[in-house]
């Protein structure tokens, strides 16, 4: 056994059992990280020096009392979370030396609870994807391999980096954001628990804005209880978040061990798409049968308006995109490039500092808030998440929680790349939907696909309702008994 | 009369609607904690909220919704318990997120109403629209170095109001009457200082022409004209410039305009084909601004004594005309001066001394009402010495440039300079038969009929007693002793 194969559970007792040290710890991480983000790049800035600092300041609190189960647990932080004295680039080269000088509230939190910041962890540019291939800092590897192939894949995104390093053991849990389904999508690509959490748990202040009314922060971890443990601390009421819910966060730990035992789970008719591929559909099954054999009532539900969220998310998405990045244009930190005049500027500087796929959902986002469209795609776009958000609320008089399968299919290699930007967007098909409501939702490791691929499962509860959430993610994971590992980790 | 302009083909008459931008009064900006006061070094009052840095969200202050909830009541508008903020995008180096957070479906104030009152004593409404918060922008700054321009962020962010009028405004005299007495309200209401030289008070100025009963006809706004005076002379300059096009067989083109007061003439800044498209929708960093009803009659009980209202309770309690009540609650400072004055005493005699001398003394020494030449306690005093027949109002004249003088209370000058009036009858007697008998060739004319000569004798007694004469027994002594 070695110190990879800890949990944070684990780490956390052995830590206080001095059994290892902060420090220790945390350079084992360090030496994994150098070992194998130079192939994975999952981290865009790792932290090895501030990692140390951190967890000598740990051991001393361990040593001195105050400390708490996150004291010591070396951690990646998505790079869309502003750091005090760290570079923040959320992938794009416009803030490609960007160094904020101030803290986002949730990483202050896990900074204050004593977790370690390995490094900033690689991502879509600016959220937007999923597969981690739009990240300006290049893509990431998943640390998983089809059965007999050295293809390399995609961890899915746009938490792809965060994703790669929990499942390669380079970091002990990370922090995510989704905006619709950038925590769910690669933690099922690479064989992880993660959860987006309701929209208002966790505060938005200091995390580079994508989508405002959608983008939620989020853990991904191993398992199911190491999750809870990161979203305890994570949570909470934020005044410099309007958004932010003034709500008491309840210890999630707590809701893991309850039974499913008379839970109402409901199956919706609409996501059953045709043409899913049947590996996906079968392991939906096995997750219906393990929750009915530990006592739950399945029920079969109806979310009418399913089908159209997809395309009301990706007008409401970039439509709030294209306004939150309008701030990045050269004037006051970030990249400039010089033009004649100011516009001359502003085109220069955007035109050299945003990726592609950046830039099509600007375009996308503009043309339909503009005069004479807005109507049509926006309004429309908003009316139709009003009905996805009473699809669920309707279901949820006759449910406690929703199952469905994460993604419509396993993860895809890195040369795969998909020519047409829609078949990507069909990826985030299962998960949009309760971004749009704003519900939690967890995906957690179910099974293998025939290549030896991992595949999740979505747990959907109500507003404000993780516990639920956690209660039946936990006993899927039981049942599951996921112990696959990729063939790329550290050991 | 109404006003019209002459054209060759006839009269037209114009019409004017304002919308006006006023600087909230607040400690810290409409989403920010940063400072909200005017001046300090250029980006000494600027959050990384302001400064639209990466990841920064704004907060509502409920200071400033609180002022705008008040000046809706100030102008008797309809409160708007759901409100709504929008972004505005557009790009521009000193808006730092590239777009102005603003109201634009939902305002936070709705249908209102202001009186204006014309030179002639005419009273006439004119329509609010709407009132909504908004944040101001920073300032570029062109001239500071030869290639480039410097931006300065203290003012953006810093809470406005926009006070949209409707298009009942038909000359310029009724624009800049709108103006003083929106400034009025928004001075009594301790919301907004008005300070147009600071910025704090600016004026969009939409103007059409058309012949009187026609529907409107096609508009061009002035922006940002900052004086009364500009609005007044940009209203007409702009109309005049309307009115030729169309005799000329043209057509106004609806457009945005500026006014140069050098040249007194407005000149093109953009036409309705480049207008931005704004690309207004809900911000999603903020929550809907939802307003509870005691919150708002909290805010309503706490408001002050409004202008109009002042000035009704000062006729009706002071017996003083229209006229002067107006000239008297013009500000608020001065009204509280007044009825400090007033207060126990005869109001007719305190408006008159209020307006003329004291007015005159300010005006004079420089001074302001907050440091006024003659404290109103003091000018009571001389007014009590008036009442009391202690001095007579010519004499008062006198102690009262003394006191502006020295700074002393009036009963010790009149006792320091022996100006008590006198009253005694004997005295008085002696000083009309002396002023007689010294003037008999006058009294020859005044019995041959020559009536005017009395007053001649009245003002001749009173100089021979210095002025201390009771005038009205000095009257009545004259007129006895001439039979």
């Amino acid at each position: 056994m070695s110190v990879f194969d800890l949990t944070i559970a684990g780490a956390a007792r052995a830590l206080r059992a001095r059994e290892i040290s902060a420090v220790e710890l945390a350079a084992a991480y360090n030496a994994a990280v150098e070992a194998l983000n130079p192939r994975l790049n999952a981290y865009i800035t790792p932290t090895p020096e501030l990692a140390l600092e951190q967890a000598r300041a740990a051991d001393r609190r361990l040593a001195g009392g105050g400390a708490t189960p996150l004291t010591g647990i070396p951690i990646a932080m998505k790079d869309l979370f502003c750091t005090e004295g760290v570079r923040t680039t959320a992938a794009s080269k416009i803030l490609g030396n960007f160094v904020p000088p101030y803290e986002s509230t949730v990483s202050a939190r896990l900074k204050a609870a004593g977790a370690v910041m390995l490094g900033k962890a690689n991502l879509d540019e600016f959220a937007m994807g999923s597969s981690n291939l739009t990240s300006a800092f290049g893509p990431v590897e998943s640390p998983w391999k089809r059965h007999g192939a050295e293809a390399r894949l995609a961890p899915g995104g746009s938490s792809g980096g965060s994703a790669a390093a929990v499942a390669a053991r380079i970091a002990l849990a990370a922090t995510g954001t989704d905006t619709g389904g950038s925590i769910r999508q690669p933690a099922a690509f690479t064989g992880i628990a993660g959860i987006k959490p309701t929209y208002g748990r966790c505060s938005r202040f200091g995390v580079v804005a994508f989508a405002s009314s959608l983008d939620q922060p989020g853990p991904m971890a191993r398992n199911v209880e190491d999750n809870a443990l990161m979203l305890s601390v994570m949570s909470g009421f934020d005044e410099k978040d309007s958004t932010s819910a003034d709500r008491a966060v309840p210890d999630f730990t707590q809701a893991l061990h309850r039974s499913v035992k008379g839970l109402k789970i409901g199956v919706p008719a609409e996501y059953r798409l045709e043409g899913t591929n049947p590996e996906i559909l079968a392991l939906w099954e096995q997750g219906i049968a393990w929750l009915r054999a530990e006592g739950a009532e399945i029920r079969d539900i109806s979310l009418p308006h399913t089908k159209y969220g997809l395309p009301a998310y990706y007008i409401i998405a970039p439509a709030e995109a294209s306004s939150n990045l309008a701030r990045y244009d050269g004037v006051r930190y970030g990249l400039r490039v010089e033009g004649e005049d100011l516009i001359d500027l502003y085109e220069r500087t955007r035109a050299e500092g945003f990726g592609a796929e950046v830039k099509r959902r600007i375009l996308i986002g503009t043309y339909v808030l503009s005069h004479g469209y807005y109507d049509a795609y926006y309004l429309k776009a908003q009316k139709i998440r009003s009905l996805i958000l009473r699809d669920f609320t309707d279901a949820f008089m006759e449910v406690d929680a929703i199952l469905t399968p994460t993604a419509p299919s396993a993860a895809f290699g890195l040369d795969e790349t998909m020519t047409d930007p829609l078949t990507m967007y069909l990826n985030d098909v299962f998960t949009v939907p309760a971004s749009l409501a704003g519900v939690p939702a967890m995906s957690v490791p179910a099974g293998l696909s025939a290549a030896g691929l991992p595949l999740g499962l979505q747990v959907i509860g109500r507003h404000f309702d993780e516990e639920t959430v956690f209660t039946v993610a936990a006993a899927l994971e039981r049942a599951a008994q996921f112990s696959a590992l990729p063939q790329v980790r550290a050991e | 009369m109404a006003y019209t302009l002459a054209g060759r083909s006839g009269a037209w008459e114009v019409v004017v609607g304002l919308e006006v931008h006023a600087q909230v009064i607040s400690v810290s900006k409409l989403f920010s904690g940063a400072s909200a006061a005017y001046g300090g070094e250029p980006n000494a009052h600027v959050s990384f909220v302001d400064a639209g840095f990466p990841g920064m969200l704004p907060v509502i202050n409920q200071e400033c919704v609180a002022q705008a909830v008040r000046t809706g009541l100030g102008l008797k508008a309809q409160i708007n318990l759901f409100s709504r903020f929008d972004r505005k995008n557009y790009f521009y180096a000193d808006l730092p997120n590239g777009y102005q957070i603003s109201q634009f479906a939902h305002p936070i104030v709705g249908k209102g109403i202001v009186e204006i009152e014309l030179a002639d004593g005419t009273l006439k409404p004119i329509g609010i629209t709407r009132l909504h918060l908004e944040q101001d922008a920073g300032k570029s700054m062109h001239d500071q170095h030869p290639t480039k321009s410097i931006i300065d962020l203290n003012r953006a962010g810093v809470a406005l109001m926009e006070i949209v009028s409707e298009p009942d405004i038909r000359s310029p005299e009724e624009a800049g009457a709108y103006l003083r007495k929106l400034r009025q309200i928004l001075r009594y209401l301790g919301t907004c200082d008005g300070n147009m030289e600071e910025g704090s008070l600016r004026a969009d100025v939409n103007v059409s022409v058309r012949k009187p009963g026609e529907a409107f006809r096609t508009r061009c706004e002035i922006k940002n004209v900052n004086s009364i005076r500009f609005v007044m002379h940009a209203v007409e300059a702009e109309a005049l410039r309307q009115i030729e096009i169309w005799e000329d067989g043209g057509e106004v083109e609806q457009e945005t305009r500026l006014y140069d007061p050098a040249r007194g003439e407005t000149r093109s800044m953009r036409s309705k084909e480049d207008a931005h498209d704004y690309r207004y929708f809900p911000d999603p960093d903020l929550l809907p601004l939802v307003l509870e009803e005691d919150w708002v009659a909290a805010l309503k009980r706490g408001l002050p004594e409004l202008p109009d209202e002042k000035r009704a309770r000062f006729c009706a309690e002071y017996g003083i005309p229209f006229y002067d009540a107006g000239v008297l609650v013009a500000e608020q400072e001065v009204a509280d001066f007044y009825e400090e004055v007033a207060r126990g005493r005869d109001g007719k005699l305190a408006a008159n001394w209020v307006t003329g001398d004291f007015f005159a003394a300010m005006n004079r020494t420089g001074k302001s009402i907050a440091d006024p030449p003659v404290s109103a306690a003091a000018l009571g005093a001389l007014l009590d010495l008036i009442t009391d027949k202690t001095i007579n109002g010519r004499i008062a004249k006198d102690v009262f440039e003394e006191m502006v003088e020295t700074g002393k209370p009036p009963a010790e000058i009149v006792v320091e300079k022996g100006l008590r009036q006198v009253t005694d009858t004997g005295a008085i007697d002696a000083a009309v038969t002396r002023v007689l008998a010294a003037n008999a060739d006058k009294v020859a004319e005044y019995k041959a009929g020559k009536d005017k000569l009395f007053g001649f004798f009245v003002g001749q007694v009173m100089k021979a007693m210095q002025g201390k004469g009771n005038p009205a027994l000095v009257n009545e002594a004259v007129k006895k002793q001439l039979g």
